[in-house]
């Protein structure tokens, strides 16, 4: 059974449809990435999936070990004239809308890192860990402003698992500076280590190599198959390195004009005609004009 | 400026500092040198040849203090702070804290006993506001969430104690919890709808909100008094009552019950005494805060709430709990400030009051709680030393914030991240 399945998604702003029927699956434990040309909706499908866009049309599902979560119904949907006559469909919609958001969608498993790197800036680098277990933490107030036995032990353990993840990525000897104050590299490294550190079962990386030079391509590369196999998280992720796509994806989604234009492995996708037309142009267009 | 390349380095620093005096006389002269005298103007030119006087010595001192290396190392230092406001802090945190603060928690217990009863009054003022200051604080410096309707829980609060008291018969200490709640209540029925809401949009509703409580109190007459106000009674200790004779049946007079003479201050000592516990208490509660997942979150979604919602925090009730948080604290000083003044009615709570805070907040350094405490006990003590100069109050408020701004955008005090202590982690 695949991890997350998108069905038939669209997504329309105004007049403009930016995805058209979008389907595609992951697969647990895989490596898939999200590839197309500029404007494709590559970004508009991470998205919907993680839960930052309310999908017009489609399903999106998510099913980490049995549990199942709808990603679309808990963002809170629009009530529908059904629903008056069903108390209970009446009463789910009304909760997800008054309590629901993107933040349901990361409780169910959805990390996500950012195009243009989204650190809590003016925060040390710990501290950007810890807020990223705030839901793994005894958030009781009167715990923590007595700083009991209970508070201190989910702390340090909190703790332990943000120096855990500075240590993967390399990061431990930056552990006391200010996020804003890192390398560009460095903030890249931090902020996947931060998702990490919900503890996900999907983890959607948009465009984590843009910017950094070829041998810091090679380390993240390194830390994205870490994250697969020795932490068996599954990653989705957006890139426009070729190189680093082919490299460490198994499973490939190629997206045009809001439309999934070809999805396969690796090797099927490097020869497919569509793909090739669709980034460079074929010669037909190119005689018509 | 004015001077050729020959002039002397000083004779040109005289001709330009003349220059800005004559500038701030034309400037001065018809705002603040024509006085109005009955049906007829007057020229009464001290006030703008006084101004001019101060920006002639000002300028000269700044122009010689610049042709000399002594003097350039002064203005350095002097100079607006640049960069970040915000540095992490050291790793054996502060090494003669722990000494300072038992110090200034008991100079701030005996301090009553050396004031008269004059500035007895002003400090309790002053450590009302900075119980608001610090309720603000973690609203504004918190959680980011511009609030300028802040009076409207401090109304809250001083009209739960005084309606209370006069309705349901309510005594100080139980209208203290109470009115902590109800403020508490009030905030989280503002903040629930609007909470999704950004920065100048939260910003104008909030400020609806300050005025819409402040027209209810003044127009609700049979409830609330109107502009009339309502009494609020004094504070008691077990049933001892802070007055001259009981008004309440069966109580007694705190001043007959130990057999010393009435003093009317001795209200305002015990109220400071209260007020001064709970200010000290509430330090220590934003400060563990800060250091808490609640006091994180809302310092994380105020740098970025996108990315604290990808890490699945609910943001609306996080907002929800900072500003029911704020709300609650503004709520408490309400009810000293009732006690205090043993009256309240509307025109206490004004939006001048609610900016006042801001100023507060802003001025000590948005997050900073020490510079919180620094800015309100300064924004006001200092008019209540300045009364000769109280057509001009305002007017030095106003450069004050100008200043700041200037020389410190981000606060009077530096705000220092937590460190923390780790295994493998260097520094």
């Amino acid at each position: 059974m695949s991890l997350l399945r998108v069905n038939n998604l669209s997504m329309r702003f105004g007049g403009i449809l930016a995805l058209n029927q979008v389907s595609f699956e992951v697969q647990p434990g895989s490596i898939s990435a999200l590839i197309g040309p500029n404007g494709a909706g590559k970004t508009t499908v991470f998205n919907c999936v993680t839960g930052f866009y309310k999908a017009t049309e489609g399903h999106i599902d998510l099913d980490d070990n049995g549990r199942h979560t709808d990603l679309v119904k808990v963002l809170g949907e629009r009530f529908r004239v059904g629903d008056f006559f069903n108390p209970k469909a009446f009463g789910d919609r009304l909760y997800y809308k008054a309590l629901g958001g993107s933040h349901r969608v990361a409780q169910a498993g959805v990390a996500r890192t950012f195009q243009n790197i989204r650190l809590f800036r003016e925060m040390t680098v710990l501290e950007n860990l810890l807020v990223a277990q705030h839901n793994q933490l005894d958030r009781n107030i009167i715990h923590g402003v007595l700083n009991t036995r209970r508070y201190r032990r989910s702390e340090k353990q909190a703790l332990e698992t943000a120096m855990h993840w500075l240590e993967i990525v390399d990061l431990g000897p930056d552990a006391n500076r200010l996020a804003g104050e890192l390398p560009y590299g460095h903030q890249r490294r931090l902020e996947i280590a931060r998702s990490m550190c919900t503890s996900p079962c999907l983890i959607c990386l948009d465009e984590p190599a843009a910017g950094l030079n070829p041998r810091e391509t090679g380390e993240l590369s390194r830390l994205i198959r870490t994250l697969r196999d020795e932490h068996k998280v599954t990653v989705l992720l957006i890139e426009h390195d070729m190189g680093l796509v082919m490299e460490i994806s198994e499973h490939i989604v190629v997206l045009d004009y809001g439309q999934v234009i070809a999805a396969g492995d690796p090797k099927t996708i490097e020869a497919d005609p569509k793909v090739l037309a669709a980034y460079l142009g074929t010669e037909e267009e190119e005689g018509h004009e | 400026m004015l001077g050729t390349a020959h002039d002397n380095p000083k004779v040109a620093a005289l001709k330009e500092a003349l220059l800005s005096a004559a500038i701030t006389f034309l400037v001065m002269a018809p705002i603040s040198g024509i006085v109005l005298k009955g049906y007829a103007f007057e020229a009464d030119f001290t006030v703008p040849v006084y101004a001019a006087l101060i920006v002639f010595v000002l300028r000269l001192a700044i122009l010689l203090l610049e042709q000399n290396e002594t003097g350039r190392k002064i203005l350095v230092r002097l100079s607006p702070s640049k960069g970040g406001g915000v540095t992490v802090a050291k790793p054996g945190g502060v090494p003669w804290l722990r000494f300072i603060l038992p110090l200034l928690f008991i100079a701030g217990l005996v301090l009553p006993f050396f004031l008269g009863k004059y500035w007895l009054t002003v400090v309790i003022l002053a450590m009302i506001y900075v119980l608001l200051g610090l309720g603000l604080n973690i609203v504004v410096g918190l959680a980011g969430l511009l609030d300028l309707g802040f009076v409207a829980f401090y109304a809250v609060g001083a009209y739960m104690f005084a309606l209370g008291s006069q309705y349901w018969g309510l005594g100080f200490w139980t209208a203290l919890p109470l009115a902590a709640a109800t403020a508490a209540l009030f905030g989280g029925m503002l903040g629930f709808p609007v909470l999704r809401m950004h920065g100048d949009y939260l910003a104008i509703v909030t400020l609806g909100f300050g005025e819409i409580i402040r027209l209810v109190l003044n127009n609700w007459t049979s409830f609330t008094g109107g502009p009339n106000g309502v009494s609020a009674p004094n504070p008691t200790l077990f049933n001892l009552e802070f007055s001259r004779s009981a008004k309440i049946e069966g109580n007694i007079p705190f001043h007959e019950f130990f057999g010393i003479p009435y003093d009317s201050s001795l209200k305002y000592l015990f109220i400071y005494m209260v007020l001064f516990l709970v200010v000290c208490a509430m330090i220590y509660f934003v400060n563990r805060l800060r250091l808490m997942p609640m006091g994180r979150a809302w310092e994380a979604l105020r740098e970025d709430e996108i990315a604290c919602r990808s890490m699945g925090i609910n943001h609306v009730t996080v907002k929800l709990s900072a500003f029911m948080m704020g709300a609650m604290t503004g709520g408490i000083g309400g009810v000293f400030f009732a006690a205090y003044q043993g009256f309240v009615n509307p025109s206490s709570f004004t939006f001048f009051e609610s900016a006042l805070i801001l100023a507060i907040v802003v001025l000590g350094g948005m997050g900073s709680v020490v510079g919180v405490i620094i800015a309100a006990l300064v924004l006001t003590i200092l008019p209540e030393a300045l009364r000769d100069f109280a057509d001009y109050r305002v007017l030095i408020f106003g450069i004050l914030m100008v200043v700041m701004m200037i020389w410190k955008p981000r606060g009077l005090i530096r705000i220092h991240r937590p460190y923390f202590r780790v295994k493998g982690g260097k520094a």
